[in-house]
């Protein structure tokens, strides 16, 4: 192929194909959503949705679970499908405690981190050196995670005073973090219930209230993680494995390496995740305590289309919800039931305006449904808030996911030399 | 020809000894690094299956997993993930249990009705992801994921005493009623104290069967693994690629259905909130280890199954129970690597031999060259 036409090739997608959003034209977008937001919550008197306590709530749930996210996303670069993440966490959990009880707290997360990384070479090793097929081996990683973790608290959590078998004693935990003035102050203006300004300051509240210093660091992971992946060489070249094995051992780059690289500080992430989960959320380990959130978090990154900042939306949603259900759900997403109602008129005018009329018809049923629900009832029985993030998260896919473009790469076998 | 056939046979017998030989190795190292003694634990659990009432308990485990795992297997033919088996079965055995308790028949059609109804809604279930898949592009994946989730939501809403459900005097458990009598599938006794194997697990069996000869005896199975195996070149030979996914995420979710079938019809007669959970994953781990063909997960589910039931009354003797659960994970580890390295080995063994034919063949051409 000559150089024109390969050039052509690659220039194309850019005047054809879908805008980029700018940066005034997202906060635009998130200034008009937090006006409905508000809008649902004055007339529905759900006043809890925005509140500080939501907000936080929220951000500690999405944590864990934009971790997971942000493993499956290094892994999946890199061309590994890491269906193994929830087994990383639970190492993690484990491995968080059982250090944080010994040394102290931030002795528990660099531990948590190494036991996730265990996972993640285990995963390196049997996909990349065996070349088994990914989905496979995270199954088996998930199982042996189970097992080892269990068999451990016996030698260990179970002799000591307050453990058992099945959890860990009360661990110590992280400083927390709140910001003198702003964080009252917030929380005054929260509680006057205005449009619009008090829904602002609770975000920003929740934000800068009680926030431990692992949250902190968890929120950098993203922007870090995107600076590392695409805007280094190192970034380019790990990608590229996920793009295009064969393409980048043409070019010198040891494809083997990388793909260790990127799986082991998946779990790595995973491992942080779940030591967040034990250490910080709740100071104990509990067996089970991951609750199948390495699968959510797979779900998020999937969500986000690859991308770290599309991620950590989907995590944050997952969180939203997650903590709606938590603080006396039934009202706040019965609330909800409005939210959705609206924004799917919304989509109505959208398709109609796109001339999509089935689409536009089907979208309109749905809403006047969900009026219908919403004015007919007071409360949402608390078994469908607990289905309510992952009826969301079907919802948006469907509504989504023709947009999205996973690595070329990703999940393909590869051996060294195919390229020769 | 036939000398080839015998290298193959050869290496495929490689594959399982060297998978049994490494997992036996690193679970005797587990256990040394432990401190207990491996061989007294291998003893206990091949004690047990001599007793024979664990024996039953082994097949009757093994027949529902066979199920989850023939679920899972018809979906990884065609390179479909299901992981919503989990999800699929509940809810397909509470709503049955749900018709079969509010329903009289005569006997066989009682028993017809239930099982019928619970793979409708086992398939209607897992047709929710393949419908996704096909016209909205998502994920069966994550589709399967979110499913199982709000399967478990649906279940805990329909089961309360105000919607469908029933709550026995003095329990907390929650339950669908009972099924009458003549919804009951007989079972075959072997003996008063051993217990009786649910007469389902010969369906189950009987399912195997017809996996397989569908799978490899119809144009539909063709079509299936050829999907499977090239979507681009199926299409190309005239195979519509979305009509075999959705197709296949059916018969996955009907079959996914059944498994909680022999539970139900042969022990519990009813759906209650103790019902066993977790079957679907256990699924997905038999057939990756039985490699998707009906008597290799045969022999998977027994042996998953024997690891499940013989290792429970390992407290009693000093050991973990939680051993059973590494021994599972090392070896799903060590078959997988074993069966990829045999498989390399046979390729690389392959082309040297006809490496050298060729290297011979070049000779002697050379020879007759030189003779002319």
């Amino acid at each position: 192929m000559s150089t024109e036409v390969r050039a052509a090739r690659v220039a194309a997608p850019k005047g054809g194909g879908r805008r980029k959003l700018s940066l005034p034209v997202v906060l635009l977008i998130i200034a008009g959503a937090l006006a409905l937001v508000s809008l649902v919550r004055i007339i529905s008197g759900a006043n809890d949705v925005t509140s500080v306590g939501q907000v936080r709530g929220a951000l500690e749930l999405a944590v864990p679970i934009g971790l997971a996210g942000l493993g499956g996303l290094w892994a999946e670069r890199a061309g590994v499908v890491n269906i193994g993440l929830e087994g990383m966490m639970i190492l993690g959990t484990w491995f968080g405690a059982w250090a944080g009880f010994q040394w102290g707290p931030w002795m528990g997360v660099l531990f948590g981190i190494i036991g996730g990384c265990l996972g993640g070479l285990l995963h390196a090793v049997i996909t990349v050196t065996f070349g088994v097929n990914h989905i496979v081996s995270g199954v088996a990683i998930n199982i042996l995670a189970v097992g080892v973790t269990r068999y451990l608290s016996n030698f260990t959590f179970a002799e000591e005073p307050g453990g058992s078998s099945k959890q860990s004693p009360r661990l110590e935990g992280i400083d927390k973090i709140t910001v003198p003035g702003l964080s009252d102050w917030m929380y005054d203006l929260q509680q006057h219930h205005w449009f619009f300004v008090s829904d602002l300051a609770g975000i920003i509240g929740g934000l800068v209230t009680r926030l431990s210093l692992l949250t902190v660091v968890a929120l950098l992971l993203v922007p870090v993680t995107w600076w590392v992946l695409w805007r280094t060489s190192f970034g380019l070249r790990l990608r590229s494995c996920g793009e295009s094995p064969v393409a980048a051992e043409t070019l010198g780059v040891n494809v083997y390496k990388y793909k260790y690289i990127a799986v082991t500080i998946s779990g790595g992430l995973a491992g942080l995740g779940g030591a967040f989960l034990s250490l910080v959320a709740t100071s104990i380990y509990q067996e089970g305590q991951t609750g199948g959130r390495g699968y959510i978090g797979l779900a998020a990154m999937i969500f986000g289309n690859w991308m770290p900042g599309g991620m950590a939306l989907g995590a944050g949603l997952f969180g939203f919800t997650d903590s709606l259900k938590l603080r006396g759900g039934a009202d706040n997403v019965h609330a909800m039931l409005l939210l959705l109602a609206i924004l799917l008129v919304i989509v109505v005018f959208w398709q109609l305006y796109r001339k999509k009329y089935v689409a536009a018809l089907i979208s309109a049923v749905i809403s006047g449904l969900l009026f219908t629900w919403y004015f007919l009832t007071d409360q949402v029985p608390s078994q469908f808030v607990d289905a309510a993030p992952y009826v969301t998260t079907l919802l948006v896919l469907a509504l989504s996911a023709q947009r999205l473009r996973m690595p070329k790469a990703d999940g393909v076998p590869y051996r060294k030399g195919e390229g020769k | 020809m036939k000398k080839f056939d015998k290298d193959r046979l050869i290496l495929g017998f490689a594959g399982p000894v060297l998978a049994l030989v490494v997992a036996f190795a690193l679970s005797t190292l587990v256990l040394l690094i432990s401190n207990r003694d491996p061989f007294e634990l291998y003893r206990l659990l091949f004690e047990q299956v001599s007793y024979s009432d664990v024996q039953v308990l082994i097949i009757n485990q093994a027949g529902a997993y066979y199920l989850a795992a023939l679920a899972v297997a018809v979906g990884f033919r065609m390179n479909l993930f299901n992981i919503g088996v989990d999800g699929q079965y509940r809810l397909a055995a509470m709503v049955a249990a749900l018709v079969g308790a509010s329903v009289t028949l005569p006997g066989p059609l009682q028993i017809a009705l239930i099982v019928v109804v619970a793979m409708l809604v086992g398939a209607f279930w897992a047709g929710i992801a393949g419908i996704l898949k096909t016209t909205r592009g998502v994920s069966e994946v994550v589709a399967t994921i979110m499913l199982n989730s709000i399967s478990t939501s649906l279940i805990a809403w329909l089961i309360l005493p105000k919607n469908f459900g029933e709550q026995a005097a003095g329990s907390n458990n929650l339950t669908t009623g009972d099924i009458p009598e003549a919804g009951w599938f007989p079972g075959l006794s072997l003996s008063a104290e051993a217990g009786e194997i649910y007469g389902f697990t010969f369906v189950a069996a009987g399912c195997g069967l017809v996996y397989w000869l569908v799978l490899n005896r119809t144009r539909f199975g063709f079509d299936l693994r050829a999907t499977g195996a090239s979507e681009s070149a199926a299409q190309a030979s005239g195979v519509d690629a979305k009509k075999m996914i959705l197709t296949s995420m059916l018969i996955s979710g009907a079959i996914a259905g059944l498994v909680g079938m022999p539970t139900l019809l042969g022990d519990t007669h009813t759906y209650s909130l103790d019902f066993p959970v977790g079957l679907g994953f256990t699924g997905i781990t038999i057939a990756l280890l039985g490699r998707n063909h009906p008597v290799g997960i045969a022999l998977s589910a027994l042996l998953i199954a024997f690891l499940d039931k013989a290792s429970s009354p390992l407290d009693q003797f000093g050991f973990e129970k939680e051993i059973a659960t590494i021994m599972q994970g090392l070896i799903v580890i060590s078959v997988v690597v074993s069966y990829e390295l045999v498989r390399r080995y046979g390729t690389r063994r392959q082309q040297q031999k006809v490496g050298e034919e060729l290297a011979a063949g070049h000779a002697l051409t050379t020879e007759k060259e030189a003779a002319l």
